[in-house]
């Protein structure tokens, strides 16, 4: 007798692509041709060259109206491409290299006939992107062991006020070091409140953002303003990799940087492999899955919730003192909102660590991006250019990520009777 | 090892579940228990497996007393158990769900899945269950996510074994598979816990049957001398008819009408080719096949729940192969899914509810945006004293309920509707004896009312005993349609098996007449 599967292998008719597939190649067919619109349309508007300036002195100059007629072209004619019979498995690869020739072109033509610092917005977009990562690496170790956990936001900001405030009056990393503690005891309140009397985790995280937003906006007035001394920490300088920052390019990008970017790779690639390899990770997922079954097997549910939430809490901690290390001090609402756009991170990531950084690291750039061209006088209106990161962001999800599945028990409360 | 349940007493809120029960379980036999729908007996394996806590008596292992605070030290214990429910998560592979709880590791807490492997691999060839060690659990078919539970049970060096309904979503094949592994355990010292609602397989493989009866133990039977009836009569508590009688059918006009149909996945492939067949007012069809032969994905696009890739859908004449789920039901559609936990309910919902969920959009349940609860909860009230669903009332969510309460509850809300045409996958999974009987009746006298029935069932003797047609699917094909009285359980099997027929490419209704071409 033939098991399912082996029958199955005999019905493969040759029937082509299923709806999905077809209505996503063709979505992806306008969107290629609306690029190539907007890149014929406007970024043809511009003439003279634009220099992109690199790393030790060196530059390059591009001529911004024909890249824009070369892109445009290329671009319409993957859309055409696209619609007509889709692009098989080289779909996203395809993506990917329009949407970098596309941000190039854009770049052109904004700096065109002038010149601007290419390798040190590309350095930028990480900076930007690392306290990102700590917070969607927060949010992914606990929603992936079944709770849904939105205050790492205030986590971050409790990071960076504690950091500062312990960091001025012992040293930088003993604040850093208090500002996990502090957090982390944040994530142990919303673990406690969550599993023991089961109240709404959004409730809590959205009560938890409310409570430091308020508590350090208060301090910050009345404590630190009055009193210099409590609020001054030394900016983290880069260190340089050795031998490896010599690399051109990547040098300056990857391997001049602070602490805590190299901290962000290394947990990022820590994580990636645990969650994948060890006990801990397997019964981990397991948990945010379907904790009965775990349950079942004498995984203690609860147990592995209360861990990785409060680990998450150290580590939002430890992230959010980079803002306090980057500019030196702390002040009111110094995280402007990151941590929520880390939540959105997660879901572009789909749980995982390296999609996390992928994410991160898109709309670090965009971040960067958006300060490039408020500096380069593009004749684009502030606030919209103010909107790119979280434009492109929405792009790339729809993009790239397709349907996306949180871990199934991500908010629920387990009890086993 | 001997392992002995003393006086076990476990109440629920409204109901005392186990009721000073006492049970005795030796190694190398198989205890074989049978009772009702809610008679207690997943809670009492429960109890034994440390998830409930019971509230009276005692467990003994080897005559010592012992404590289960949690599974974790009925696994230590030596204790094993087959859940219901599957007890697996979706998206981890079949060696990731086996090592869960008992990961080996090397350095760092890192899983050795290599080992882990190997030793699956190995399990599964001395026991014979097919298994890789490397597929992802979701994509797979019960009857094999059933071997992966077994393998974990294995995996651990169970002596006591309890599998709870375990062969409700097994086909006939699997079945014997599954009888050979409890024989192959028994052999090598293991004691089985075997609870079935077929009477005839507990009367087959067990040594010892216990009949659990609303909580208490009502008697043990010695299966060399006991019948299945005189079994049901025990669990029920009277007479019970194992047999479907019905007239012969008065058929009408044609109701459902399939032609071409092709059902393919995301992935493109086709899991259900070229089908074509049609069902008349008042007459059972049944669909007989083997698990994962297209089966579920043909009653899914009926019912809206997935599109058609080519060919039409017609009931009464009327084309829906587009209609949404809802304007199907509204048309007159009755679906009773086969997965009952995950199509068929909201299992944190009331019974009253659940049972509102396919008409609380309409008088009499509703008046503009106002919904009237009181007349959802007498119609609820009577749905459960019809169906015999035993709950402490309705407002009990449902999640709460047995496993064939459950069913009888999904049953309940869709056969209580008037419809032209009922659907019903696997329609009493998981249900006990009594109560098959009344969803047998129900659906014979929709049938008699004029009702077009489309049953579909892995269970050969299901879909024998109540289809005036039967038409077979293999490989995503309709291989045989055959009228009842023309055919036999070895035909039809030989048909499932893909041992004989041609599948019929482009016959559609009309080009013969039923029953001829298959001959
Ligand atoms: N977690 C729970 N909370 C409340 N009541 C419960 C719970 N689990 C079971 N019950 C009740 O206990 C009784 C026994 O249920 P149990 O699941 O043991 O029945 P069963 O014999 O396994 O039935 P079936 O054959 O339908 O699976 C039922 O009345 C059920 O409603
Ligand atoms: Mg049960």
């Amino acid at each position: 007798m033939s098991t399912p599967t082996e029958i199955y292998t005999d019905v493969q008719l040759a029937v082509g692509r299923s709806f999905e597939q077809v209505r996503r190649a063709r979505n992806l067919g306008i969107i290629y041709l609306i690029l190539a619109g907007v890149a014929a349309w406007v970024f043809t508007g511009h003439q003279g060259s634009a220099t992109f300036n690199l790393d030790g002195g060196r530059s390059f100059g591009v001529a911004a109206t024909p890249l824009a007629w070369i892109v445009a072209g290329t671009l319409a004619v993957l859309g055409g491409i696209q619609l007509a019979r889709g692009l098989g498995r080289w779909q996203s690869a395809a993506l990917a290299a329009a949407a970098v020739v596309f941000v190039f072109s854009l770049l052109a033509w904004a700096a065109a006939p002038r010149s601007f610092a290419f390798v040190g917005m590309l350095s930028q977009s990480i900076t930007f992107s690392t306290p990102l990562i700590f917070g969607a690496l927060a949010g992914i170790m606990c929603e992936r062991s079944g709770v849904v956990n939105i205050a790492i936001e205030g986590m971050l900001l409790n990071g960076a006020f504690t950091s500062a405030l312990v960091g001025s009056v012992t040293t930088f990393w003993v604040g850093v070091v208090a500002a996990m503690i502090t957090s982390a005891l944040f994530a142990w309140l919303l673990a406690w409140l969550a599993i023991r009397f089961k109240v709404d985790q959004v409730i809590i995280g959205f009560f938890i953002n409310f409570f430091v937003a308020g508590l350090t906006a208060f301090l910050d007035n009345r404590v630190l303003s009055s009193n210099p001394g409590y609020n001054g920490v030394d900016t983290l300088k880069p260190l340089k990799v050795p031998l490896l920052h010599k690399i051109p390019i990547l040098g300056p990008v990857l391997f001049t940087q602070t602490i805590f970017v190299y901290t962000a790779f290394a947990l990022v690639a820590f994580l990636a492999w645990a969650f994948r390899s060890t006990r801990w990770g397997l019964r981990t997922r397991a948990v945010g899955e379907h904790p009965k079954a775990a349950d079942t097997l004498g995984v203690n549910v609860n147990r592995m919730r209360y861990r990785n939430v409060i680990a998450a809490g150290a580590i939002a901690g430890f992230g959010g003192s980079w803002f306090t290390a980057n500019v030196g001090r702390f002040r009111e609402d110094i995280t402007d909102g990151r941590g929520f756009i880390a939540l959105a991170v997660v879901i572009v990531g789909r749980w995982s660590p390296v999609g996390a950084l992928s994410g991160a690291l898109v709309f670090g750039f965009f971040d960067a991006l958006k300060d490039k061209l408020g500096f380069l006088k593009t004749g684009i209106p502030g606030e919209f250019i103010g909107m790119t990161p979280y434009i492109a962001t929405i792009v790339v999800v729809a993009g790239f990520a397709g349907r996306t599945r949180a871990p199934k028990a991500s908010g629920q409360p387990y009890e086993s009777q | 090892m001997e392992l002995e349940l003393r006086g076990i007493t476990k109440r629920f809120p409204g109901v005392v579940a186990n009721d000073d029960v006492n049970l005795t379980v030796r190694g190398g036999e198989v205890l074989a228990l049978v009772g009702e729908n809610g008679a207690g007996k997943s809670t009492l394996m429960n109890i034994l497996y440390g998830l409930y806590k019971a509230d009276e008596g005692e467990i003994l292992v080897d005559g010592q007393p012992v404590k289960f605070t949690s599974p974790h030290d009925a696994i230590a214990a030596g204790i094993g158990m087959v859940h219901q429910h599957f007890m697996l998560v979706p998206v981890f592979t079949v060696t990731e769900n086996v090592v869960l709880g008992v990961e080996p590791t090397t350095s760092f807490g890192r899983i050795d899945i290599g080992s882990a492997r190997t030793r699956v691999a190995e399990l599964s060839r001395e026991f014979g269950l097919h298994l890789d060690p490397d597929a992802m659990t979701e994509d797979l078919a019960v009857g094999i996510q059933q071997r992966i539970e077994i393998v974990k049970v294995l995996f651990r060096d169970a002596k006591i074994v309890v599998f709870d309904e375990p062969t409700a979503v097994l086909t006939p094949q699997e079945i014997e598979d599954f009888f050979r592994i409890v024989e192959t355990l028994t052999a090598a010292g293991c004691g089985v816990v075997f609870i079935t609602h077929k009477l005839k397989e507990a009367i087959r493989i067990a040594d010892r049957i216990v009949v659990l009866r609303r909580g208490k133990t009502v008697g043990e039977a010695d299966p060399k001398t006991a019948t299945q009836e005189a079994l049901a009569e025990m669990m029920v508590g009277r007479p019970v008819d194992l047999e479907v009688d019905k007239a012969p059918p008065q058929l009408g006009d044609v109701t459902l009408r399939v032609a071409h149909l092709t059902v393919t996945d995301a992935n493109g492939r086709a899991h259900v080719s070229d089908v074509s067949f049609e069902v008349r007012a008042g007459e059972i069809v049944g669909i007989a096949g083997i698990q994962g032969n297209g089966q579920s994905e043909l009653v899914e696009t009926l019912v809206g729940l997935h599109r058609a890739a080519a060919g039409t859908v017609a009931l009464n004449g009327e084309d829906i192969t587009t209609a949404t789920p809802r304007a199907r039901h509204r048309l007159g559609i009755a679906h009773i899914p086969e997965d009952r936990q995950r199509d068929g309910m909201v299992k944190d919902f009331t019974i009253t509810e659940n049972l509102a969920l396919t008409s609380y959009y309409a008088p009499p349940l509703s008046h503009g945006i106002n919904m009237q609860w009181d007349t959802a909860r007498s119609e609820a009230e009577r749905l459960v004293e019809a169906y015999d669903i035993r709950t402490p009332s309705t407002e009990t969510s449902t999640g709460k309920l047995s496993g064939g309460n459950q069913q009888k509850v999904i049953v309940a809300r869709e056969l209580s509707r008037n419809v032209h045409l009922a659907i019903a996958s696997q329609p009493t999974r998981g249900v006990d004896v009594g109560s098959i009987e009344y969803i047998h009746e129900r659906l014979v006298d929709l049938r008699d009312k004029g009702v077009a029935v489309l049953v579909v069932s892995t269970e050969l003797d299901e879909v024998m005993a109540l289809s005036d047609r039967v038409l077979v699917m293999f490989g995503g094909r309709l291989v045989a349609n055959l009228n009842r009285a023309d055919t036999d359980h070895n035909d039809v099997g030989l048909y499932m098996a893909g041992a004989k027929g041609d599948f019929m490419p482009g016959d559609a209704p009309g080009d013969a007449t039923p029953g001829e071409r298959a001959s």
